[in-house]
């Protein structure tokens, strides 16, 4: 598996592909997810790392230790991701892109009917 | 606990040593990196280790026995892969139970194992090797021995790229909390992401000796065109249009370790580098 995210550290990666993971399905609420040597012989990363990013999803409440069994997807993972990243959508993913926009100057109105575009083309409703 | 303790040792009578005044411990569950500069000792430290060499002065202990002792209870435990292998004109299962009978562990079963995962056929004469094979038989060997320690010196050096990431995959897969691994290495790009460790020699003193999370959480790494942030680098390699970089890593903002520039860093100004450790 190749890291590479404008250097981010790749246990902040892995938690963030396991957030993924989760979003999409693959590992559904209160299923386990696989072990921390399992997940690093996986990825080939040492132990550690994956248990930093276990223990930064866990702080975070997205998964939790059952003592002796392993670590478990929370109830409300899927939904507390989805609040997580529209807010970054909102917050730090928009802007720049507003700006830019801005500087082209394109309408809202232009944004608005290219969203409904994109929603119908590909069957989806919001 | 391995604890190399103020070890020094020269190859010739008169002259520089290799190895001098040299002191380390190894904590059982590292997988630690040994990286230094061509000719700085990293495979004579490790043949100290395991008894191979007799230092001139000072002591290698495992578990507060000397390793120079070569007891078979100690010998038993370390197991060494050398950069370059040389075998014996044997059938394979001849020099598996002539030599796997030393190691109490060893498992015929993982031996095979590790064959097929390397793509080694069981029916092999080991000198009629190529060098990769040969790498591959030993490793396969290796870790078929199971010990608590294992040495391996430029272990990536001439496997393929399947080879490589299985050795990765092993590593991890295999690592306790009673076990150590010392990966000696130029190949950073290979291994980088299995170790949790870091040692960076050079003669006669360790540069770094710190946990990649030690690392990571006092400096950052970084590639970039931004003058301003060059500018405030505690070490820079500049390239074409920009350079990497280290910062300290004062925002809790954490970066993967570059291991190439951190050696870098390490060897031009270790003072700085531990100063900021320190810190």
């Amino acid at each position: 598996m190749i890291f590479e995210e404008n250097n981010k550290a790749i246990y902040l990666q892995i938690a963030d592909r396991i957030c993924d993971d989760i979003m999409q399905g693959k590992y559904d609420s209160d299923n386990r997810i696989p072990s921390v040597r399992e997940y690093a012989a996986s990825v080939e990363v040492n132990a550690n790392t994956v248990m930093r990013s276990y223990e930064r999803l866990t702080s975070r409440n997205l998964i939790f230790n059952k003592r002796g069994i392993g670590f478990f997807v929370s109830p409300d993972a899927k939904e507390k991701i989805r609040c997580e990243k529209s807010e970054e959508l909102m917050q730090k993913q928009l802007p720049p892109l507003f700006r830019l926009m801005c500087n082209l100057g394109i309408s809202p109105d232009t944004l608005k009917k290219a969203y409904f575009d994109f929603l119908s083309v590909n069957g989806q409703s919001v | 606990m391995l604890n190399i303790k103020n070890c020094t040792f020269n190859y010739k009578r008169k002259g520089v040593p290799t190895i001098d005044n040299f002191s380390l411990r190894l904590e059982e569950g590292g997988v630690y990196g040994l990286l230094g500069s061509n000719g700085v000792g990293k495979s004579t430290l490790l043949q100290l280790i395991c008894g191979l060499l007799t230092p001139d002065s000072g002591e290698v202990t495992l578990n507060g026995i000397n390793t120079r002792l070569r007891r078979p209870s100690t010998l038993d435990q370390i197991f060494l892969v050398p950069e370059e292998i040389g075998l014996p004109a044997l059938k394979l299962d001849t020099f598996i139970s002539l030599n796997g009978a030393f190691y109490p562990n060893f498992s015929k079963e993982d031996m095979y194992r590790h064959l097929d995962t390397f793509g080694l056929d069981r029916n092999i004469v080991l000198d009629k090797l190529s060098m990769g094979q040969k790498k591959k038989v030993a490793l396969a060997f290796a870790m078929a021995c199971n010990t608590k320690i294992l040495l391996m010196d430029e272990p990536t050096n001439g496997l393929d790229i399947p080879a490589k990431s299985a050795f990765r995959k092993f590593i991890i897969e295999s690592m306790s909390d009673d076990r150590i691994f010392v990966i000696s290495t130029h190949q950073v790009r290979d291994v980088s992401q299995i170790l949790d460790h870091i040692l960076i020699m050079d003669k006669s003193k360790v540069l770094i000796d710190r946990t990649v999370n030690e690392i990571q959480d006092k400096l950052k790494f970084l590639d970039t065109t931004d003058a301003s942030l060059i500018e405030k680098a505690v070490y820079a390699a500049k390239g074409l249009g920009g350079a990497s970089i280290i910062l300290p890593n004062d925002q809790g903002d954490d970066s993967e370790l570059n291991l190439e520039l951190l050696f870098d860093f390490a060897v031009t100004d270790p003072e700085r580098l531990n100063s900021i450790f320190k810190s």
